[in-house]
């Protein structure tokens, strides 16, 4: 791979330019590469603000809704004098202000069976940062059928969870569904906005996110597959527990009932 | 010795020595010899090390006149 950097790009990278694991090569990759982030919230904000930092040439960013003051506890590409602007907007000139090296490709929708695939196909890696479970359905299936790599966290009160999903390796890689086997009951599981959430929270795992996404562009380390880790603020306890691909997965066990996109009905549209 | 490519780093300080000669070295082939001129004095320590350190052989390390030193790296991996 054949690279050429300005004098400022050397200066910018150099931190990543020294590791042998990164080098020239690897930040060459870093600008090639393209990753969508589904939500600009409480995860969004940290993993695109450190995936625009490290240089990763192409960032996507869905979201469809304004910036709202009870967003900036967590939400740090925001800030005061974006409420009220798009959150997709806030957040490109939050990346552009930090790096220009990044080009930022704004969706200011909601994911839909209608979109989904079109907007993924383009991209190599996705980051699930939503808040809710139809949409995260949505980005898994779509994320399955195009065989792109999905990494996925969710996070409430103090809690947070992380696992990665290679569906580049369909046949070793278990699926969310493999996980949650389709969308909880209405009401079993309270959103953030019932709930509460420590905003660091979302900085840690949405940062956790982002290293996950560097591993795989870079093709280093081992990334998160089959296993979800699970982080406790309040004890500051890591824990990793393993699961397997379900041979009964609807999407992606042996006998599939799943082939096309489902939308699913969001159970709570409860707003603070 | 036969060099294959020639870095002059006058004026340049660490890290970016090191962060300069690594980008070339890294666009270079197995076995081909790198030439770097320092004028800084720390680096003249730092980037042989960090080139051994990466899996390069360092060649030769000289004094080639006042404040000025060449390093010689070959690429070995």
């Amino acid at each position: 791979m054949s690279f050429q950097f300005t004098e400022e790009q050397i200066k910018r990278y150099s931190r990543h330019i020294i590791l042998p694991e990164v080098g020239g090569v690897g930040q060459q990759k870093l600008l090639n590469a393209k990753v969508l982030v589904i939500g600009a919230g409480g995860l969004g904000s940290p993993s695109i603000y450190y995936l625009a930092a490290a240089g990763v040439g192409t960032i996507g960013i869905v979201d469809f809704d304004v910036v709202d003051f009870s967003n900036l506890q967590r939400q740090i590409l925001h800030n005061t004098s974006r409420v009220g602007v798009p959150k997709v907007e806030s957040a490109k000139m939050t990346v552009e202000a930090l790096n220009p090296d990044v080009k930022v490709i704004a969706y200011n929708k909601k994911l839909d069976k209608s979109n989904v695939l079109d907007i993924i196909k383009d991209f190599d890696i996705v980051l699930d940062g939503s808040d809710n479970f139809p949409t995260r359905f949505l980005v898994n299936d779509a994320c399955y059928m195009l065989g792109k790599p999905l990494v996925s966290a969710a996070i409430l009160r103090f809690e947070g969870q992380l696992t990665v999903f290679d569906y580049r390796n369909k046949e070793t890689s278990p699926c969310y569904r493999c996980l949650i086997p389709e969308p909880p009951p209405p009401g079993l599981v309270p959103s953030c906005q019932e709930a509460g959430l420590l905003g660091v929270v979302g900085g840690i795992m949405g940062t956790l996110q982002a290293n996950e996404a560097l591993k795989l562009i870079l093709g280093i380390g081992e990334p998160l597959v089959g296993k979800l880790l699970v982080f406790d603020a309040l004890k500051t306890e890591f824990r990793t527990v393993k699961f397997r691909k379900n041979p009964k997965c609807e999407l992606c066990g042996e006998n599939p009932t799943i082939t096309d996109l489902i939308e699913y009905e969001q159970a709570c549209e409860v707003r603070f | 010795m036969q060099v294959d490519r020639e870095l002059d780093l006058k004026g340049e300080v660490c890290p970016f020595t090191f962060v300069k000669s690594k980008l070339i070295i890294e666009q270079m082939e197995k076995g081909q010899v790198l030439r770097i001129i320092l004028d800084y004095q720390p680096s003249v320590e730092n980037v042989p090390k960090s080139m051994e350190m990466e899996g390069q052989e360092v060649l030769a390390v000289n004094q080639i006149g006042d404040k000025l030193w060449e390093v010689v790296v070959r690429k070995v991996k």
